[in-house]
């Protein structure tokens, strides 16, 4: 770095002379590079033959952006970085914050309530659909998994690879449970609860020896486990078919959303009949499972349990030292964890109407675990966003129809959808190491309330 | 506090009588082919501080190890015997069981704070077990009772005053890894005290601190023991904390006990002076004259360094 900054305090002629020089080395690195790859292409022709294709034009496209691109990277892109860099090194630490920041929890809960009937204003009742359901729904049961997930990973500091498993039990426990016994959703949903609670005790307890990699492993063999039962085990969950017809769930028995009921939402309001309504409503049920979950997290971190788990991850023979049961301080993270990953399981069952094995592979752990990695681990704020960033995104791909017209009509940007899931993953690990959010709001103070910054918090061990 | 100063009054005629509140006996810990420690007998009475010394690899922390449920010993009996009478063995314990039942504390020679942790928090996760009783194992505490905000309150205070004793309070907010390294030695007594303990165990506390810190430290492990009665247990090799502040020394080389007594008492000892020195056993007699010698010309605090 000490060159670059030379470089920016000497004369601009130099600078512009280096980066001439530098853009016409890469240009001759990639001309070499590529001449083969790209400026040469062998295909076969009607005849069977194999014939040379010279695509020089291509092979110049390629030089050229080498070359332009390190010229413009010498020439402005680091100087302006290493001037910002000094500009924010020359600011005073104790900024004023502004409002937005400080209160950004409470105006993102508002906006998350006005948003569907704000969605229903934009674009009519039936048009609000998407936007209810694809963006908002969607995004809102991962942030709800990857809170829960929070609890285990973030705080707890044990990685858990098969966290799915646990959204499978409560999404299963609904399903059968109503059909079996037409229990509603609400009686059905703190059992889910428990019981995603009870089988997070049970994967709970032959992992407490282990650490790191070996827990890791485990989990993720006891989430592939759960998959697996649902598949074989087909006199009970119908196998890969699935079980469908989940009853819809009702407001609290008051109102339902089933066609032929008599106590119809849209009837008893007179509305034209939409299945936007149940959407709503379901979208303010998650929103407050959603808002139930990051609550009693932030309560359990300034209960002793929630600070155990903290310094579980922080050192574990140190807490041992200090009296804590590190057995029933792990137990109480799993089962706390899995079970909001029940509820969220429950609700996702109630949504779909279908619950399949297919729903649960090992990805979905995977992406709960990146956006839980990518937020910052135990920051609800961070993780919050990185949920809609990662989910919202992805859907934002599907109605990206303009590519057509750029890559041609056989392109569907669905299908990069995990293409850029990685590409995006990178850059914020690059860009920020510990996640949006890599400060950890301290849970008492005496004068006044510092964030501890990401560099002292460990990621844990087990 | 109240029932601190209590004791307080009485430590003073309490050192050195004959009411121990460890008792270790024919303790031995075999690592494979290697006897870490052989049949090591020793007694820690209540009230004094008791120092663990000997020369590298001679099986301290070994025993400190085994003291406080970290290992099984392989043989012997750890007797600890609290104020009220009660007694426990140690041995038979798991290590988070000793330090919550049977109250010893213990701090680590490499030191293990909560380092993401502000310097509060490690005292109030030193507090887990009362705090989780009085919040009715979490249950009450989410439902807002008031015992919970109460001794939540009260967990705070205490925090504070080991905070104060260990000259940490202006720090309080800041997170335990960004002390300097002085300070996070204190801190770690003062959590290891935030547990209430009355058997305290220090793993080399003194390492790796300057003179004028080592003298600070020595005032703190004072004023634990005049304050809070605790008893206190120290690994230590530098010699000015052993000597200076400690009541009963016990010298330990390859696992078995070569001294045992007062600070001038093993001063003074030729075994001890050989283990330290590292002399012939037919030398022994030689080395001890020249120490002699020394001290006279010295004077009485000659020698602390042997």
């Amino acid at each position: 770095m000490t060159n670059i900054a030379n470089t920016s305090e000497r004369a601009g002629g130099n600078l512009t002379a280096q980066a001439l020089r530098e853009g016409f080395y890469a240009g001759v690195i990639s001309l070499g590079l590529f001449v083969l790859f790209v400026g040469l292409e062998t295909t076969q022709n009607i005849r069977n033959e194999l014939v040379i294709n010279q695509r020089w034009g291509l092979l110049a496209i390629f030089v050229i952006v080498a070359a332009v691109g390190r010229f413009l990277s010498v020439a402005y892109l680091r100087p302006w970085a290493a001037a910002r860099k000094a500009s924010a090194a020359a600011r005073p630490v104790d900024e004023e914050v502004s409002f937005f920041k400080r209160n950004f929890s409470k105006i993102a809960i508002v906006a998350l309530l006005v948003y569907p009937p704000l969605m229903v204003m934009l674009f009519g009742v039936q048009g609000s659909l998407k936007w209810v359901d694809n963006f908002g729904i969607q995004i809102l049961i991962y942030v709800m998994l990857a809170w829960g997930l929070n609890i285990v990973v973030g705080l707890a500091g044990l990685l858990d690879l098969g966290y799915v498993a646990f959204y499978a039990v409560g999404a299963y426990s609904y399903a059968l449970l109503s059909q079996q016994f037409g229990f509603s959703f609400w009686v059905l949903l703190p059992l889910a609860g428990i019981l995603a609670a009870f089988w997070g005790m049970i994967l709970g307890f032959p992992v407490l020896r282990l650490k790191g990699d070996y827990l890791a492993i485990v989990t993720l063999a006891f989430g592939e486990i759960i998959r697996l039962v649902l598949i074989n085990w087909t006199e009970v969950t119908k196998g890969t078919f699935g079980v469908s017809g989940i009853p819809k769930a009702s407001v609290f028995g008051i109102w339902s959303f089933d066609v032929s009921a008599p106590n119809n939402f849209a009837k008893a309001f007179d509305l034209p009949m939409s299945s936007a309504y149940y959407k709503i409503f379901l979208f303010y049920l998650i929103l407050a499972l959603a808002l139930l979950t990051a609550y009693v997290t932030i309560k359990l971190r300034r209960m002793p349990i929630g600070r155990a788990w903290e310094a579980l991850r922080e050192d574990e023979i140190a807490c041992r030292s200090l009296g804590i049961n590190t057995v029933t301080t792990k137990l109480t993270a799993f089962s706390i964890g899995a079970m909001f990953g029940g509820f969220a399981g429950s609700f996702f069952a109630v949504r779909q109407g279908f619950v399949s094995p297919e729903s649960f592979v090992f990805l979905e752990s995977a992406i709960i675990l990146a956006i839980v990695v990518l937020g910052g681990m135990g920051s609800l704020v961070g993780i919050a966003i990185a949920a809609a960033v990662m989910v919202g995104g992805t859907e934002l791909l599907r109605e990206m129809t303009f590519l057509k017209a750029v890559f041609g009509p056989d392109f569907t940007p669905e299908l990069y959808r995990m293409l850029i899931f990685g590409i995006a993953m990178v850059v914020v690990m690059v860009w920020k190491p510990r996640g949006f959010v890599g400060s950890r709001e301290p849970t008492a103070f005496l004068k006044e309330r510092k964030a501890v910054s990401g560099s002292f918090t460990k990621e844990g061990h087990g | 506090m109240a029932t601190l100063t209590n004791v307080a009054t009485n430590t003073a005629t309490k050192t050195m009588t004959n009411d121990p509140i460890l008792k270790v006996e024919h303790l031995s810990m075999r690592f494979g082919g290697l006897m870490a420690i052989n049949d090591l007998s020793f007694e820690a009475h209540r009230g004094d501080i008791t120092a663990l010394i000997g020369p590298n690899g001679a099986g301290k922390t070994t025993v400190f190890n085994c003291v406080t449920g970290f290992y099984k010993p392989t043989m012997g009996m750890i007797t600890m015997r609290q104020k009220g009478g009660k007694e426990f063995l140690l041995e038979r314990m798991t290590d988070f069981e000793v330090n919550r039942d049977a109250k010893v504390a213990r701090t680590f020679q490499n030191i293990r704070l909560f380092s993401g942790l502000t310097v509060l928090e490690n005292l109030l996760v030193a507090q887990h077990n009362m705090l989780m009783k009085a919040s009715g194992y979490t249950i009450l505490g989410l439902l807002g009772f008031p015992t919970y905000k109460k001794a939540a309150g009260e967990s705070v205070d205490i925090a504070k005053y080991w905070l104060e004793k260990a000259n940490l309070i202006d720090r309080a907010d800041d997170p335990a890894g960004d002390l300097p390294y002085g300070a996070q030695r204190r801190l770690e007594i003062a959590r290891a005290m935030c547990t209430g303990p009355e058997f305290l165990c220090l793993d080399e506390p003194a390492a790796g601190l300057n003179p004028r810190e080592s003298l600070t430290l020595n005032e703190l492990l004072r004023s634990i023991r005049k304050d809070s009665g605790t008893s206190i247990l120290l690994i230590e090799h530098d010699m000015s904390v052993v000597m200076e502040i400690s009541d009963h020394v016990v010298v330990l080389e390859y696992g078995q006990k070569i001294s045992d007594g007062t600070p001038d008492h093993v001063k003074n000892d030729p075994k001890v002076i050989a283990a330290y020195l590292g002399v012939e056993d037919d030398e022994v007699e030689e080395v001890i004259e020249e120490i002699e010698v020394i001290a006279e010309n010295e004077g009485p605090q000659g020698g602390s360094h042997a």
